[in-house]
């Protein structure tokens, strides 16, 4: 059923190119299927803290990601086609579709232009990404906010001398997921995004508009951007629910974000700066993060890299703006990649917060095990979160998730 | 006997090193590199290619992994600056789609980019692990880098057979920084300037690694590429192989096909 779906959507995508490109032809078309199957396993060392949170310190669940590109004329056309699915057996609201892709693509001399949902990153930094707005996070999917949900827009790149910029209209907006009541790393209430409210009338299908100028100077990376549209970060609002209980409803802003972003790449530092200017959210408020990599190459029996991260991140919004806890924090890492012929890598870390000493502890490593299979293991550790922490009620959610990938 | 050096040294420094340099040096400096200079000669005006590569990595236990991989390069014709390189990863699939692009100078830290395409990320990255393993395997960044005239001084050391073939012997000296060399012996043969065999010496002069040049074919009428390469680790047994089809030249890449932005768009 699922399936006869996803192709009645690729066929009807191939229809509408066949109208769009004049020089489509089928004997040209070079088409490829790919993707993984993934098993997780997610151990929390303790019981789950707040009410109807299930006690199982076990979750498995299940990720299914296959993908599906066609590419012609000489890959100046293309059409990728990438559907999601988990299935989560102690969280329904984990058990979640998406389209993380299904774009058309067309590169000409000096431009480009995406029609349909795709994603869109922007930034520099390692622990936080300030600047990156087009999508959506997928917060089910993990806390550390890499995860994005499919954006439908129109992007049209114009490439020159001076640098490239691009034009984004995002049409539809997606609202963020959240954990369900039986899930851990939730909020202390329900969210009840059936209630989701907007400050446009038009709700999600308010269109939003951005523009990013980048280039590179030598040594320079640097990227420049206004966002103005729903702001993907909600506010989170009690209210009374249908049951007389208190629930949580999203409401998102309307925002206008000016953002830069800049690495400057010389020997082996990499100097990295974000910042952004927001409106909409209150009282206006600007947020920076400014941090460095040092790598000792080959440090590890003579092949393998290990770097070192300093990251500070600052926030200047108030409470009528979402939550964040990058409010006044440090970020410290260490990464090693072993350059050896299995890709195994490791990266460790800690949050900490300035002022209240919260600690966010993460370490993740991955490593391959053949041409098929991949393993990777994630450690998160929250401790010190006070009562006004946005990781209050994650307090007792540590967790190892261990994951198994296929990939065909 | 300190003086003297120093003498000739800024003697060198005035007049040139043909004055200062023992006779027998020069002429061997001078011969190597001749050697080089019709061997870069013969490669210039290719323009740019494009060509699938298959990497196979062998353990000293003859367990073996492979990559997979497309590399487009752009010449640029600049002798003091290096090859574009677009390089865009299929195997293993875990990180199909990943892509890099590598500006190379000759002097100068090339410029590298990575593009990540499950975070849909372009890193900007430190170009300083010349001698890193490249992709996990016997090759280095630097042997997989373009290779410049500039990038190495030249002295002729013999001619001797090489298969069927007789071949200039060189050895050559990287002039750039943070290689993991300290030097390489090249051979040459003598009809079509085609390297045939690489000795590399690692950073305490000791035999680390050598690269066989097979299967030579010519492309239109005039540029040699070997289809066929194996590089031995002498001081750890393992070996990688590479194997090169669908060579094409004089494709019309341009500029901008090799900038931040293609790297996101290529397949």
């Amino acid at each position: 059923m699922f399936h006869s779906f996803l192709r009645s959507i690729f066929c009807l995508s191939l229809l509408i190119l066949t109208v769009l490109s004049p020089r489509f032809s089928y004997a040209e078309m070079d088409v490829e299927f790919s993707g993984f199957i993934a098993g997780d396993l997610r151990i929390f060392s303790e019981n789950g803290l707040l009410e109807d949170q299930s006690d199982a310190r076990l979750n498995p669940s299940f990720v299914i990601q296959p993908e599906w590109s066609a590419e012609w004329n000489g890959g100046d056309d293309r059409l990728d086609f990438i559907p999601f699915f988990r299935a989560d057996f102690q969280d329904e609201e984990r058990t979640h579709a998406d389209i993380r892709e299904l774009k058309y693509l067309h590169v000409d001399d000096g431009w480009d232009v995406t029609i349909g949902l795709d994603k869109v990153f922007w930034g520099v930094m390692e622990a936080r990404h300030l600047v990156d707005i087009i999508n959506q996070t997928d917060n089910v999917e993990d806390v550390d906010g890499e995860d994005k949900l499919g954006q439908p827009m129109i992007n049209v790149g114009v490439q020159r001398d001076f640098g490239d910029i691009n034009f984004f209209v995002l049409p539809y907006f997606r609202e963020q997921t959240f954990a369900g009541l039986d899930g851990r790393l939730r909020a202390p209430l329900d969210v009840d995004t059936d209630r989701a409210n907007y400050d446009s009338d038009l709700e999600e299908f308010h269109p939003d508009f951005a523009v990013r100028y980048a280039t590179v100077m030598g040594d320079w990376d640097l990227g420049f951007a206004h966002f103005y549209g729903t702001g993907r970060e909600p506010r989170l609002v009690a209210e009374l629910g249908g049951t007389g209980d208190l629930v949580l409803v999203p409401h998102y802003d309307l925002i206008n974000q000016t953002s830069m972003d800049v690495q400057a790449t010389i020997e082996e530092w990499l100097w990295k700066f974000e910042a952004i200017y927001r409106t909409g959210q209150g009282d206006d408020f600007e947020a920076m993060s400014a941090g460095l990599e040092y790598t000792f190459f080959g440090l590890i029996q003579d092949v393998g890299d290990l770097g070192v991260l300093v990251e500070y991140h600052h926030d200047g919004r108030d409470g009528s703006a979402p939550a964040t806890i990058f409010d006044h924090d440090v970020f410290f890492g260490l990464r090693a990649a072993l350059n050896d012929e299995d890709d195994t890598s490791i990266l460790g870390g800690i949050i900490l917060d300035t002022e209240t000493q919260a600690q966010v502890f993460t370490l993740e490593a991955s490593k391959r095990l053949n041409d098929h299979l991949t393993f990777e293991g994630e450690l998160r550790i929250y401790s010190n979160q006070s009562d006004t922490d946005p990781l209050y009620s994650a307090r007792d959610d540590d967790h190892l998730q261990l994951r198994l990938s296929y990939y065909f | 006997m300190l003086k003297k050096t120093l003498k000739i040294a800024l003697l060198s420094g005035l007049v040139g090193s043909s004055i200062a340099l023992p006779a027998w040096a020069d002429v061997n400096v001078e011969k190597g590199t001749t050697i080089a200079t019709e061997w870069d000669k013969r490669d210039e005006g290719f323009r740019d290619s494009n060509a699938t590569l298959k990497m196979v990595l062998e353990n000293r236990h003859g367990e073996k992994s492979t990559r997979e991989l497309r590399i487009k390069t752009l010449e640029v014709p600049d002798m003091a600056e290096g090859d574009k390189s677009l390089t865009v990863f299929r195997k293993p699939r875990d990180i199909k789609g990943t892509a890099f692009l590598s500006f190379a100078h000759i002097h100068d830290p090339d410029d590298q980019w990575l593009y990540l395409p499950a975070l849909k990320r372009v890193k900007r990255i430190s170009s300083k692990n010349k001698s890193g393993p490249f992709m996990g395997s016997e090759f280095s960044y630097e042997d997989m880098s373009a290779q410049e005239l500039a990038k190495y001084t030249y002295k002729w050391l013999k001619d001797e057979p090489c298969g069927d073939a007789t071949c200039y012997v060189l050895e050559q000296r990287p002039t750039y920084e943070n290689s993991g060399y300290t030097k390489m012996v090249v051979w040459y043969d003598q009809a079509e300037y085609r390297r045939q065999k690489i000795d590399f010496y690692d950073r305490k002069d000791a035999l680390l690694k050598s690269l066989t040049f097979m299967e030579y074919q010519q492309y239109l009428g005039k540029f040699w590429r070997a289809l066929d390469m194996q590089m031995v680790n002498h001081q750890t047994g393992k070996k990688t192989r590479l194997t090169f089809a669908k060579y094409e030249f004089k494709t019309g890449l341009r500029e901008q096909d090799f900038t931040k932005n293609k790297l996101k768009k290529v397949r």
